[in-house]
C-alpha cells in the first residue's frame, strides 16, 4: 500500500508521494504557480473586504465618488494587462519547458509496451514477461512505455511520478518516468472508459535493480517472448512470402528498417517507427514504399494489438544485413533477448 | 428630459389598478402563445430551474455515493450515468440557456428601450426548441439514461456503450438551434433597436457581455451540431469517422467536440460577468471602471475562447508543438478576464457600497471566478497539466467558474431584478443567510477537490483507494450545505410572489433604463421610447434618491 504521510489524520494525505525527478520539478513549478494564485486571489479579497468596509454607504442618497477616466487611468490598465501577460508567458514557459522534456525519452529507456482495454493493463517488459495491472520497473533506470489500446481511449497515470498520456486506439502513444524512489504506488486510468472505468487501476512497483533482475529471472533468459511470437505470426501470416530478404521480393525488406527514413511512392518520406509499421499493418495502402505495388492486404481486425506488437518487436529485432554475413532467409537468427534489451 | 428617474412619493390614495405584463391576460394560452420577450423569460425561469433540480439530484446521489471508497450506493454503470447526466443536464439545459434565456431576454429589450427582441416569434420558437430538445432528453434519462460522459468521447460513445446515446444527442442537437436562435436575436435587438442616443458606449455592460455570448452561441454552435451528426453517422451506419477500428480518428472527434465545447464555456460565464458589472454598479453607485476595457475584454474573451480547444487534449498525443501553442493562446485568453476583475475591485474604490443580497453574490463571484480562473492558468501550463489533467483538481476549478461564478452570477442577478420581473420584494435577512450558505457550502463541497485531483483522484471514478475518503466526506458535506443554501432562496422567491411587499420602480437606487419603467414593466415596457443623452452607471450626474419602504407603483411609468 501507500506510504500515509505522517499528518494529523494519517490516513488522510494532502500531498502525494513523488517518486521520480520529474515529479520534483513538476511540483516545484505547481507550488510556484500556486504562490501566484494565492497572491492574486489575497490582494483580490483582501481588496474587497477593504473596499466593502472602509466605503460603506452610509446614507441613502449617497453615490460614489467619479473618477474620471483619462490618462491617469490608462497606465493602470496597462499595468494589469502588462503585468498578468508577462507573468503568464513565464510561467508558459516554464511549463513548456517540463512538458517537452517529458515528450522526448532518453536514449537508453528500456521500452515497454503496454495495451489497454476494458477494464485492464496488459503489461509487457523489454525481455518478453507480461504482466497485467502491475508494473515492475527498476529503480534509476529511465522507463518507456508504448501503448496503445484494443478500444476505447484510456490514459495511463502514475501520480507519483506526476505523468500521464493517454492510450489511443489505432496508434501509439508514448511516456516514461525515472523512477528514483523504491516503493508501491498508484496506476490509475484517467480517461473515462466506461462502466469499470474506475477498477482500472493498478500499481507501479518500483525495485532495486538487482531485485528487478532477480523479479524477471527466468523470463528473460527464456524463450525470447514476444519476439518469438512475433517470428511465428511473421510465418503463420504469411508475410514471410513476400518481405523477403532478396532482390526479387514483391516487398520492401524489413532488415535493418527500424528509425530508418522510408521514401514513399510521390517523393515523400516517413520514418519507421512504431507508428510507421502499425499502419502499414492494418492500413496498408496508407504509405507505400516508392519502388513497390500497393499490393498488400489489411491486417485490420486480424491481429489482436498484442500480436501486432509482438510483430512490430520481431520487425525491430531484425538487424541489417552485414557485407560479411549470408542474407538471412525466411527464418533469420533471433537475436538474443538481452541484446534486444540492450536496444 | 432627466437622465434619471426621481421616485414617487408614497401615496396615500389607493393606487388605480396598474396593468402589466403579468396580469393584463390569464390563462395557460396567454402563456404558451405570448410572444411578449417578457413573458418567454419567466418561461426559461421555469423550465431552466427544473433542469436545474434534476440536475442538483443527480449531483446529490453523486456526492453520496462518493462519502465511501467503496460504490456501494449505486452500481457503477448507475453512476456512470449519473455523472454524464448532470453534466449534460446542467450545461446543455441549465448552464447556457440560464442568463441568456431569463435575464437577458427579460433586460435586453428594458436596457436598450425596446418593447421587444427585434424577432418575437423567433423568440417563442427559441423556448419551444429548446423545450423540445430537454424533452428529448428528459424521455432518454427514463430509458435509462447515457453513460459516456458528457463528452462523448468516440469511440466508447459511438461502438461501444449500450445506451441511447442518440436520443440525448439528438436533444442536445435540438436544443442547439435553440442557442443559436437567441444569439441571432439578441444580436439583431441590439443593432437595430437601440433607444435614440444610446449608443454603443452609454450600452450597459450587461448587453456587451449578451453580445459577446451570441456571437460564440452563432458561430460556435453550428459546430457541434456536425459533430453530433458525425457520431451519429458512426453510430448507426458505421461510417468510418473516430473509430479506428473502422478507419477513423478518435482524437479527431475531441477537436471537433471542444471546438464548440470550451467556447460553450464562455457562453455560461460572459453573461455572469455582464450581470457582476451591473451589480458592481449600482452597488457602489459609480460607473464601472474601465468601461471600454471591460466591454472590449468581453469580445476578446468570445474571440480567443474559439482559439484554445486543444488545451482539452495536452495529454491526448497531440503534437507537443500544437501542445505549446494551445498553452500560450490559453494564457492569453485569462488576460482579459484579469482585466475584469481587476476592473471591477477598483470600482468598488470610493463607492458608495451597499451590502445589499445581489452585491454578495456579486463580490463572491469576483472572488470565486479569481481562484477559478487561476487554476485555469495551471491547467494551461503544460507541465502542470501533465499531473492534473483528467483529475478532480479539473473538477473543483470548472465548478469554480460554473457554480462560483456563472450561478454566482445568476443568483445576483436574479435576486438584483427579482422586484422588476414579479414587482415583489423578497425577505432582505433571509436573502442574506442564502448568500452566504451558498457561498460556504460550495467552498467546503469544492475546494477539497483541488486537493483530491492534486493527490491523483481521477475524475468520474465510481470507487477510489480509501487514503481519499476524508476529503470526499468534506466535499459531501459541503454540498449538502450547498443544497440547503439554494433550498433558501427558492422558498423566498415563491413566498415572495404571493406574499412579497410591492416593489418600486427603482427599489436600489440604481440606474438603467430598465429601472425607469414601472416594476413589473407595462406590456410594451415603456410608455414612450426614452431618448437617451447620458452614458450606462452616470451616478455622479445622478439625483438618484431611493426612497424606502417603496413607493407603490402608478399606472404610469414614473419620470421627472
Amino acid at each position: 500500500m501507500m506510504q500515509p504521510s505522517q499528518g494529523f489524520l494519517p490516513n488522510a494525505p494532502l500531498f502525494p508521494p513523488r517518486a521520480s525527478e520529474m515529479a520534483r520539478d513538476i511540483d516545484l513549478l505547481f507550488f510556484t504557480v500556486l504562490g501566484v494564485t494565492i497572491f492574486f486571489s489575497s490582494l483580490i479579497a483582501i481588496l474587497i473586504f477593504y473596499f466593502m468596509v472602509r466605503y460603506r454607504r452610509t446614507s441613502p442618497n449617497q453615490v460614489g465618488v467619479y473618477m474620471k477616466e483619462g490618462g491617469g487611468t490608462m497606465w493602470l490598465e496597462s499595468a494589469w494587462i502588462i503585468v498578468p501577460l508577462v507573468i503568464a508567458l513565464g510561467i508558459f514557459a516554464w511549463g513548456a519547458r517540463i512538458y517537452f522534456a517529458a515528450a522526448r525519452p532518453p536514449s537508453d529507456a528500456k521500452q515497454f509496451y503496454v495495451v489497454g482495454k476494458q477494464w485492464m493493463w496488459k503489461i509487457e517488459h523489454p525481455g518478453g514477461r507480461r504482466e497485467i495491472n502491475e508494473l515492475h520497473v527498476p529503480r534509476g533506470q529511465a522507463i518507456k512505455l508504448k501503448m496503445t489500446s484494443e478500444d476505447v481511449v484510456h490514459s495511463f497515470f502514475v501520480p507519483a511520478m506526476r505523468v500521464k498520456a493517454d492510450v489511443v486506439p489505432g496508434r501509439y502513444t508514448t511516456m516514461w518516468f525515472n523512477p528514483d524512489t523504491v516503493g508501491t504506488f498508484h496506476l490509475f486510468c484517467t480517461q473515462y472508459c466506461g462502466t469499470e472505468h474506475s477498477r482500472m487501476v493498478g500499481r507501479v512497483i518500483v525495485m532495486e535493480p538487482a531485485d528487478y533482475e532477480r523479479w524477471i529471472g527466468g523470463a528473460a533468459t527464456g524463450t525470447g517472448g514476444s519476439i518469438a511470437s512475433g517470428e511465428d505470426l511473421f510465418v503463420s501470416k504469411q508475410c514471410n512470402t513476400c518481405h523477403r530478404a532478396d532482390s526479387t521480393a514483391r516487398a520492401p525488406m524489413l532488415w535493418g528498417l527500424m528509425g530508418k527514413t522510408v521514401h514513399l511512392e510521390g517523393g515523400q518520406t516517413a520514418t519507421a517507427d512504431e507508428n510507421y509499421i502499425r499502419e502499414s499493418i492494418v492500413n496498408p495502402t496508407a504509405k507505400i514504399v516508392a519502388g513497390y505495388q500497393p499490393i498488400m492486404p489489411t491486417y485490420l481486425g486480424q491481429l489482436s494489438e498484442e500480436e501486432i506488437i509482438q510483430l512490430i518487436r520481431y520487425v525491430s529485432s531484425l538487424k541489417a544485413p552485414s557485407a560479411t554475413e549470408q542474407a538471412p532467409g525466411v527464418n533469420p537468427p533471433v537475436p538474443s533477448p538481452a541484446h534486444e534489451g540492450a536496444r | 428630459m432627466s437622465a434619471l428617474t426621481d421616485f414617487v412619493e408614497p401615496v396615500e390614495e389607493a393606487p388605480e389598478p396598474y396593468e402589466h405584463y403579468l396580469n393584463h391576460k390569464y390563462g395557460l394560452a396567454s402563456w404558451l402563445l405570448t410572444k411578449d420577450h417578457k413573458r418567454i423569460a419567466i418561461l426559461y425561469l421555469i423550465s431552466v430551474s427544473l433542469f436545474f433540480v434534476l440536475g442538483g439530484v443527480m449531483a446529490v446521489i453523486i456526492r453520496l455515493e462518493l462519502t465511501t471508497p467503496e460504490g456501494d450506493l449505486v452500481q457503477a454503470d448507475i453512476y456512470n450515468r449519473l455523472f454524464t447526466m448532470h453534466g449534460i443536464l446542467m450545461i446543455f439545459f441549465f448552464l447556457i440557456p440560464a442568463i441568456p434565456g431569463v435575464l437577458g431576454n427579460f433586460l435586453i429589450p428594458l436596457m436598450i428601450g425596446a418593447k421587444d427582441l427585434a424577432f418575437p416569434k423567433i423568440n417563442l420558437l427559441s423556448w419551444y426548441i429548446y423545450v423540445v430538445g430537454g424533452l428529448f432528453t428528459f424521455y432518454a434519462l427514463l430509458a435509462g439514461g447515457v453513460d459516456t460522459g458528457w463528452t462523448f468521447y468516440a469511440p466508447l460513445s459511438t461502438s461501444y456503450t449500450n445506451t441511447p446515446v442518440i436520443t440525448v444527442a439528438l436533444g442536445i442537437f435540438i436544443t442547439g438551434f435553440s442557442s443559436i436562435l437567441t444569439g441571432l436575436n439578441f444580436v439583431v435587438t441590439i443593432h437595430r433597436m437601440r433607444a435614440p442616443g444610446l449608443t454603443w458606449f452609454r450600452l450597459p455592460l450587461f448587453v456587451w457581455a449578451h453580445y459577446a455570448t451570441s456571437l460564440i452561441q452563432i458561430l460556435g454552435t453550428p459546430v457541434i451540431a456536425i459533430t453530433i451528426l458525425l457520431l451519429a453517422a458512426e453510430r448507426i451506419a458505421h461510417v468510418g469517422i473516430f473509430d479506428p477500428k473502422l478507419g477513423g480518428d478518435p482524437v479527431l472527434f475531441q477537436h471537433f467536440f471542444w471546438f464548440y465545447s470550451h467556447p460553450a464555456v464562455y457562453i455560461m460565464i460572459l453573461p455572469a460577468m455582464g450581470v457582476v458589472s451591473e451589480l458592481v454598479a449600482a452597488f457602489a453607485r459609480k460607473p464601472v471602471f474601465g468601461y471600454h476595457f471591460v466591454a472590449f475584454s468581453s469580445i476578446a474573451i468570445a474571440v480567443l475562447g474559439f482559439l484554445v480547444w486543444a488545451h482539452h487534449m495536452f495529454v491526448a498525443g497531440i503534437s507537443v508543438y500544437a501542445a505549446a501553442v494551445f498553452s500560450i493562446l490559453s494564457m492569453l485568453v485569462a488576460i482579459p478576464s484579469a482585466v475584469k476583475v481587476f476592473n471591477w475591485t477598483t470600482t468598488l474604490y470610493k463607492g458608495s457600497i451597499s451590502w445589499e443580497t445581489p452585491m454578495l453574490y456579486a463580490l463572491g463571484f469576483i472572488g470565486l471566478f479569481t481562484i477559478g480562473g487561476l487554476t485555469g492558468v495551471m491547467l494551461a501550463t503544460l507541465g502542470i497539466d501533465l499531473h492534473v489533467h483528467d483529475t478532480y483538481f479539473i473538477i473543483a476549478h470548472f465548478h469554480y467558474i460554473m457554480v462560483g461564478g456563472a450561478i454566482m452570477g445568476y443568483m445576483g442577478g436574479l435576486h438584483y431584478w427579482w422586484p422588476k420581473i414579479t414587482g415583489k420584494l423578497y425577505p432582505r435577512f433571509w436573502s442574506k443567510v442564502g448568500a452566504l450558505t451558498i457561498f460556504i457550502g460550495f467552498n467546503v463541497t469544492f475546494f477539497p477537490q483541488f486537493i483530491l485531483g492534486y493527490l491523483g483522484m481521477p475524475r468520474r471514478y465510481h470507487a477510489y483507494p480509501n487514503e481519499f475518503q476524508v476529503l470526499n466526506v468534506m466535499s459531501s458535506a459541503g454540498a449538502t450545505v450547498l443544497g440547503l443554501g439554494y433550498l433558501i432562496p427558492a422558498i423566498y422567491f415563491i413566498w415572495s410572489m404571493r406574499y412579497g411587499k410591492d416593489a418600486s420602480a427603482n427599489p436600489w437606487g440604481a440606474i438603467g433604463l430598465e429601472w425607469e419603467t414601472n416594476s413589473p414593466p407595462p406590456v410594451e415596457n415603456f410608455d414612450e421610447i426614452p431618448t437617451v443623452t447620458w452614458g450606462a452607471y452616470e451616478y455622479h450626474e445622478s439625483k438618484v434618491t431611493p426612497s424606502l419602504p417603496p413607493p407603490r407603483p402608478k399606472g404610469e411609468v414614473v419620470r421627472v
